[in-house]
């Protein structure tokens, strides 16, 4: 290395990423700027940093020390209750997508159609389930049955945009063959459709109820059902060991559905 | 291919007789079981307030059309904290994955006991929803925008560094032999073989994580980890639903433009 770098009198360096230097720069500087701006609105309170460290050491001790069993009905009640919400909704969510997702194939439908069923996907896409569900309670007053709408109408989204994608994708080469022997719609689309994206479709499945269970954990903190509830009356008052212990049973039930969801899709496809 | 014979009719059937009936038994069991789910739910939910619900959402429309526009001056100090909790929180978590995915990656860890620590950290960290993240960071460093960017940062760390240190498990071993026969040392092999064959990656993922992180940092402030939540708790709780439907207008459109944004530099990078 070193004799080359004196043959040729200069220094190898690798090709930078963007090769434009006027852009690269630019960037930089504009990140740079960014940077300076934002951390200076940033707000920072170091005496309430302080103050809260204290507590911290509370909390953390509190992890090593959960309390699973002075609110244990609590907190299986809660569980129960989210892992419903996730098991209800992921299937309903299904349900309602399939129309939903064939409406959004540009390749089925005509364009009226199409609009109507992109639009709710975009709708149920940009904003977080928090958001609706806030907006459910409103409608539908506290408890699960809110939370169980906002995750079926956060799975329709999920579904349907996936859902219509692969439907897009699929081989023509067979849609025209159950067409060529005088297949109706209805028959097209079962015999040369769905067989084509029913396999993927099932791993969809799983992966959105691993999504749901996570969704259904937190909803309770709106008012929405479930343990989230919990958690944040037991943060308010304070009440560092159930919180403790409600966060680990939480990231318990998140893993487990994680590998055993992971393990069947692994298998089924 | 099983076939039914039946009369001296062959007929071409899908799945032989016990598949069949496994498959029944299997939709009858989920068909109970969703009864079961939705007679929970139905037991735990108040009716009444359920029947009212088309009159409660004809009196949220009726009030929140047209949004209140002028409320908009208020709202661009929110937006601008969101936006920084999404950036800063983005690049906070890059800053944290990127080492962590390299020590938790098999090709690159200098240890087995490195590498476990590296993947539970990625799999704790990814556990945790970033709204209760919020909710513990408020309990400790008080609410504001600081919470909420940690907040997102400590949920980003366990996504991207899972996706980096996957793209690093994949990458071309014969660059890293290449460069390594020259003698050289690790962190020239790192920077001068595996470092270029990754970048790309980590580079979109942060960007992906980046839009996904401006639909999650319209919620902290929910909790009171700064942001339009606030603005959106507040105008709930008050009832003014002109302001509500002023602010989802709002986060409709810089979610939209996000992923525009999102979706050009992840172009420019491919």
């Amino acid at each position: 290395m070193a004799q080359a770098t004196t043959l040729s009198g200069r220094q190898w360096s690798p090709p930078p990423l963007i090769k434009n230097p006027w852009v690269r720069w630019g960037l930089i500087l504009g990140a740079v700027i960014y940077l300076i701006f934002a951390l200076s609105t940033l707000n920072f309170d170091p005496a309430r940093v302080a103050r809260g460290m204290q507590r911290s050491g509370r909390l953390l001790l509190a992890f090593l020390h959960p309390d699973f069993t002075t609110r244990g009905n609590l907190i299986f009640t809660g569980m129960l209750e989210s892992v419903t919400m996730a098991a209800i909704s992921t299937v309903a969510g299904f349900i309602v997508a399939v129309p939903v997702g064939f409406g959004a194939a540009r390749n089925l439908v005509p364009m009226p159609v199409y609009l109507v069923c992109r639009g709710l996907i975009a709708l149920s896409r940009t904003f977080q389930e928090v958001i609706i569900a806030i907006l459910f309670v409103v409608m539908f007053g506290f408890g699960p049955f809110a939370g169980v709408l906002t995750l079926i109408f956060g799975s329709l989204g999920f579904f349907s945009k996936l859902l219509a994608e692969d439907i897009e994708e699929i081989d023509a080469v067979q849609v025209e063959a159950i067409r060529s022997t005088g297949a109706s719609w209805l028959q097209m689309v079962s015999y040369a459709v769905v067989p084509q994206v029913l396999p993927r479709m099932i791993g969809l499945t799983l992966y959105r109820f691993d999504i749901n269970i996570r969704e259904a954990a937190i909803l309770g903190i709106v008012g929405a059902g479930g343990i989230g509830s919990t958690l944040n009356t037991s943060l308010r008052r304070y009440d560092y060991d159930t919180a403790s212990a409600i966060i680990l049973v939480i990231i318990a039930l998140v893993m487990v559905v994680e590998l055993s969801s992971g393990w069947i899709r692994k298998r089924v496809q | 291919m099983p076939v039914l014979e039946s009369s001296g009719i062959k007929t071409w059937q899908w799945r032989n007789q016990k598949q069949t009936l496994l498959e029944y038994a299997f939709w009858l069991a989920l068909l109970l079981l969703m009864f079961a789910c939705a007679k929970f739910i139905a037991d735990r939910t108040t009716w009444g307030f359920v029947l009212d619900a088309p009159r409660q959402g004809r009196e949220m429309l009726s009030r929140g059309v047209p949004p209140r526009w002028d409320y908009m001056s208020q709202l661009w100090r929110p937006l601008w904290d969101t936006l920084n909790i999404a950036t800063l929180g983005t690049a906070l978590s890059f800053v944290i994955s990127v080492p962590v995915a390299f020590l938790a990656a098999r090709n690159t860890t200098p240890n087995l006991l490195v590498r476990y620590i590296a993947l539970f950290i990625i799999v704790g960290t990814r556990s945790v929803n970033s709204l209760i993240w919020a909710l513990i960071l408020v309990v400790v460093l008080g609410p504001g925008v600081l919470s909420g960017t940690l907040a997102i940062a400590l949920r980003s760390i366990g996504f991207m560094g899972k996706l980096i240190y996957e793209g690093i498990e994949e990458i071309n071993e014969e660059p890293v032999e290449a460069i390594r026969s020259t003698g050289a040392s690790g962190a020239q092999v790192l920077s001068y073989a595996i470092w270029p064959q990754v970048i790309t990656n980590i580079l979109g993922v942060t960007v992906y994580r980046w839009d996904i992180n401006l639909r999650e940092s319209t919620v902290v402030g929910l909790v009171g980890a700064g942001g339009i939540g606030l603005q959106l708790d507040a105008s709930i709780n008050t009832l003014r639903w002109n302001q509500v439907s002023m602010i989802l207008l709002v986060i409709f459109v810089s979610v939209l433009i996000s992923e525009w944004i999102s979706a050009k530099a992840r172009q420019a990078l491919i």
